[in-house]
C-alpha cells in the first residue's frame, strides 16, 4: 500500500468560541482534537485552513489568529453559500474537519525592519489581522505600522473589540472608515483609496498590503503607486475559487500558477508576469 | 527478446493473468467500446479505438474518498462526535487494450498527480498497483495526431507491454520490469520469430507514414501567452462550444475534479468526481466575481493548460496525446487541431513594453 499522506483527510476539531462580528460574518476559535497536533501545530502568516462541515462540504479561510497566540485556530467566515451558512449554524463544542495550513505566507521575514501600510476592506480585513497580531507581538522587528480598515458601516467593521489593544500598540496608526456618516461615527467616513491617499504615507522602505472586494483593491493599488509604491511592495491575497486546496483539482490556476500552493499572497511584480486573468 | 502470442490465445492469456489481476479490457457496449472487466469468453473490441479510454480505470469518474458518520455522545446527549474513516482498497489491475495515446495520458497523470509538491495517494496507490499492456496502431484514424505532440502509434511511454498486432496474433514487447514479468510468466506466449518482428516493424512504420506530419509545438508557449488577450482570437475559437464537457471528460489528460459531501441520515461520503473546465461554474467565487465567465476564457484555458501551462510545468511534456477523441464526440465539431494550429500561425503585435 502506498505510503503517501492522504492530502484530503481533515484532523477533527472542536470549535470553542463563536464571535458574532458582523450580521453576516462570525469568528471560529477552534481547537484540534488531537492534543499532540495542537501542540506541534505551527503556521505562517497568511496561510489558510479548509474547514470541513461533513454531508455538506468544504471551504476555504484564512487563519486569522496569529502563530504567536497558538490557544486556538481562528477563522471568520463570511455566509455566502451552502458550507459557510451552514459553518454558522455551529455551536461551541461541535466537531468539524480542519486539513490546515495551506498555500503560501505574507513575507514577514523580509518585512522586518521596514514600515507596514496595511489596507483591509471588509471581510479582507482577515488575513491582514494575523499578520498585524504577529508583528505586534513582534513589535521591534517592524517599523511604523498604519492601518487602514474600512468597511460599508460602523457594523460591519470585524474585530471592532480589538482596536483598542491595535491604537495603544507603539508606532502605530489605525484609521478607520466607513461609506456613509453614521451615528456615534467619530471615524473617517470615506473609500478606502482616497483615505488611503489622504493619510499620505511614505513609500519609502514600506511594504504595503492590501485584501478585500476585487474592486476595492483595484483602486487601492492605484492609489499605492501615486504614493510612490512600486509593484514589488505591494502584497495581495487572491481569492480563487478552490476545492483541494493542495495543487491537484486544477480549478484555481492563473497560467501556470496554483493560488492554492503558490499563493494566496502575491506581491503585484508576481501578478504582473502571470496571465491577466484575475 | 520480442515474443509472439496467438490470437487464439487472447482469451486464455487474459484468464491467465486474471489471476494475478482485475483485467479491464475494451467491450463493445451499446454505440460505444469502453473498458470493462474481463471475464471468459467475452468479446472484445480491439480492432478500433474505445470510444472511452482507460482512464477511469486509475481515475474513477467518481470515488470516495473518505466515509463519515455522526453519533450522538453518550456523556453530553446535545454534541454529536464524528468517524471519520478512510477505506484503501486498490487491488492489483491491469489494463489491457489501450492505445500508446491513452497509455500516455498516465504520464501525463503520473506528472499532475506524483510529480508535484502534494501527492495523490488514491492515484498512486492504484496507479502502483496498475499494469498496462497497449496494443501499438497499425491503423490511424482521421481523427488521430499523436506524432503532433511527441507520441507515436507506437509509443511505449506508460506501457508495461507493447503489442503489435500482426497475421493472426501479436508480437509483444516488454517496456517495464513489470511488463517482463507478464510475458515470462504464460507458457502461451513464444519467443517471436525474426520473420514476425520484421512482420511487426513494417506495420508500425506503415503506420507512422499514414499520419499528417507534425507542426512544430515548440513555440506554443510564447504565441499562446502573446495570444492571451486577444479576446477576438478566442470568441472566434470557441463560438461553436456549447460548454457540454464532452472533450474533458473523455480526453485521457484532463484530470480536474471536483469534491462534494453526500449524506443519507447520520452517515454519508465525500466523493471527488471528474469536473469540467469548460463550465461557467468551475470558477465561480463567492463574490460574484468569474475569472471564465464566457467560454472563451474556458476554452482558452483547456489549451492554455494542454499546450502551454502544463508543459512550462512539466519539463516540455504537452499535455495532449493527440487521441482525437474531443474532435470525434463533440456535438459542434470544435477541432483542437484547428485551435491550436491557428494559435500557431496568428502572427503576435510587436512586442509591447508595457510588460518588463
Ligand atoms: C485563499 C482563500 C481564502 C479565503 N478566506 C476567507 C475568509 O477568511 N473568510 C471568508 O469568509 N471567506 C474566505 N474565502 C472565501 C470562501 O472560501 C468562500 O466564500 C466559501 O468557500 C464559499 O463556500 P460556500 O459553500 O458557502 O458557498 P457555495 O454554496 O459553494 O457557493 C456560494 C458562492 O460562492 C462561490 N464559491 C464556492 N466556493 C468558493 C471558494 N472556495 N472561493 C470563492 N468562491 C467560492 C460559488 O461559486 C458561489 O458563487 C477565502 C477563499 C480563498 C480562496
Ligand atoms: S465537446 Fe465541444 S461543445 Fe462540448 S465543451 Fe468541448 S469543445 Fe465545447
Ligand atoms: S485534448 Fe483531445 S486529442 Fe488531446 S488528448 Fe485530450 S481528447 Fe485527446
Ligand atoms: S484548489 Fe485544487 S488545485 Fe488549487
Amino acid at each position: 500500500m502506498s505510503k503517501v499522506k492522504n492530502p484530503y483527510l481533515p484532523e477533527m476539531a472542536t470549535v470553542q468560541e463563536i464571535i458574532q462580528e458582523t450580521h453576516n460574518i462570525k469568528t471560529f476559535r477552534v481547537t484540534l482534537n488531537n492534543e499532540e497536533r495542537m501542540k506541534a501545530f505551527s503556521f505562517k502568516p497568511g496561510q489558510v485552513g479548509q474547514l470541513s462541515v461533513f454531508g455538506v462540504g468544504e471551504s476555504t479561510f484564512v487563519i486569522n489568529s496569529s502563530p504567536t497566540r497558538m490557544d486556538y485556530l481562528q477563522f471568520s467566515v463570511m455566509q455566502a453559500g451552502e458550507v459557510t451558512t451552514r459553518l454558522h449554524t455551529l455551536q461551541p463544542g461541535d466537531q468539524i474537519g480542519v486539513r490546515a495550513p495551506l498555500g503560501n505566507w505574507f513575507p514577514y521575514e523580509d518585512m522586518k525592519g521596514k514600515d507596514v501600510v496595511i489596507v483591509g476592506g471588509g471581510i479582507g480585513m482577515a488575513p491582514l489581522r494575523t499578520l498585524l497580531l504577529y508583528m505586534l507581538d513582534n513589535r521591534d522587528d517592524y517599523g511604523k505600522i498604519t492601518v487602514i480598515y474600512g468597511a460599508r458601516s460602523p457594523q460591519d467593521l470585524t474585530y471592532s473589540y480589538e482596536f483598542e489593544e491595535w491604537r495603544s500598540a507603539p508606532n502605530m496608526n489605525l484609521v478607520l472608515t466607513v461609506d456613509a456618516e453614521a451615528p456615534g461615527w467619530e471615524h473617517k467616513v470615506g473609500l478606502i483609496p482616497n483615505i488611503l491617499l489622504e493619510e499620505n504615507p511614505s513609500a519609502e522602505n514600506t511594504v504595503a498590503i492590501t485584501c478585500g472586494p476585487p474592486i476595492m483593491i483595484k483602486f487601492t493599488l492605484q492609489a499605492l503607486k501615486k504614493l510612490g509604491f512600486e509593484d514589488e511592495n505591494i502584497y495581495t491575497t487572491l481569492e480563487k475559487r478552490m476545492k483541494c486546496g493542495v495543487g491537484l483539482c486544477g480549478r484555481c490556476n492563473i497560467g501556470t500558477s496554483y493560488v492554492c500552493i503558490d499563493g494566496p499572497v502575491y506581491s503585484f511584480a508576481q501578478l504582473r508576469k502571470l496571465p491577466n486573468e484575475l | 527478446m520480442a515474443k509472439y502470442l496467438k490470437n487464439d490465445d487472447l482469451g486464455q492469456w487474459l484468464s491467465e493473468l486474471g489471476a494475478d489481476y482485475k483485467v479491464y479490457a475494451p467491450v463493445q457496449e451499446g454505440d460505444s467500446i469502453a473498458f470493462r472487466p474481463f471475464s471468459k469468453g467475452k468479446a472484445l473490441r480491439i480492432d478500433r479505438h474505445a470510444t472511452v479510454g482507460p482512464k477511469e480505470i486509475l481515475f474513477p469518474a467518481c470515488e470516495e474518498l473518505l466515509r463519515f458518520s455522526y453519533q450522538k455522545d453518550e456523556e453530553n446527549p446535545g454534541r454529536e462526535n464524528i468517524q471519520v474513516q478512510v477505506e484503501e482498497n486498490a487491488t492489483p489491475t491491469l489494463i489491457f487494450g489501450s492505445r500508446p495515446c491513452d497509455a500516455r495520458g498516465f504520464d501525463v497523470f503520473d506528472g499532475a498527480f506524483t510529480q508535484c509538491s502534494v501527492k495523490d495517494s488514491y492515484y498512486i496507490a492504484r496507479r502502483e498497483q496498475a499494469a498496462v499492456v497497449s496494443i501499438a496502431c497499425t491503423r490511424t484514424e482521421n481523427t488521430c495526431f499523436c506524432n503532433w505532440v511527441g507520441g507515436a502509434p507506437d509509443g511505449t511511454n506508460g506501457s508495461d507491454v507493447l503489442l503489435t498486432p500482426i497475421q493472426e496474433g501479436f508480437v509483444a514487447e516488454s517496456i517495464t520490469e513489470k511488463g517482463e514479468a507478464l510475458l515470462a510468466g504464460s507458457n502461451l506466449l513464444a519467443e517471436a520469430t525474426p520473420e514476425q518482428e520484421k512482420e511487426a516493424k513494417a506495420l508500425r512504420a506503415a503506420a507512422h507514414e499514414s499520419l499528417p506530419e507534425a507542426p512544430d509545438f515548440e513555440c506554443m508557449p510564447e504565441q499562446l501567452y502573446g495570444l492571451f488577450d486577444n479576446m477576438d482570437f478566442w470568441e472566434k475559437q470557441s463560438a461553436k462550444c456549447i460548454s457540454c464537457g464532452a472533450c474533458t471528460y473523455l480526453c485521457p489528460t484532463c484530470h480536474c475534479f471536483n469534491i462534494t459531501d453526500e449524506r443519507q441520515g447520520n452517515e454519508g461520503e465525500r466523493l471527488r468526481t471528474w469536473d469540467n473546465c469548460m463550465s461557467r461554474q468551475f470558477t465561480q467565487e463567492a463574490s460574484g466575481h468569474n475569472p471564465r465567465s464566457e467560454k472563451a476564457y474556458r476554452l482558452k484555458n483547456r489549451v492554455g493548460h494542454k499546450f502551454c501551462y502544463f508543459p512550462e510545468l512539466h519539463k516540455g511534456h504537452i499535455a495532449c496525446v493527440g487521441c482525437g477523441r474531443c474532435i470525434k464526440s463533440c456535438p459542434v465539431s470544435l477541432d483542437i487541431r484547428q485551435v491550436v494550429t491557428s494559435a500557431k500561425e496568428c502572427r503576435l503585435p510587436a512586442e509591447d513594453n508595457d510588460n518588463e
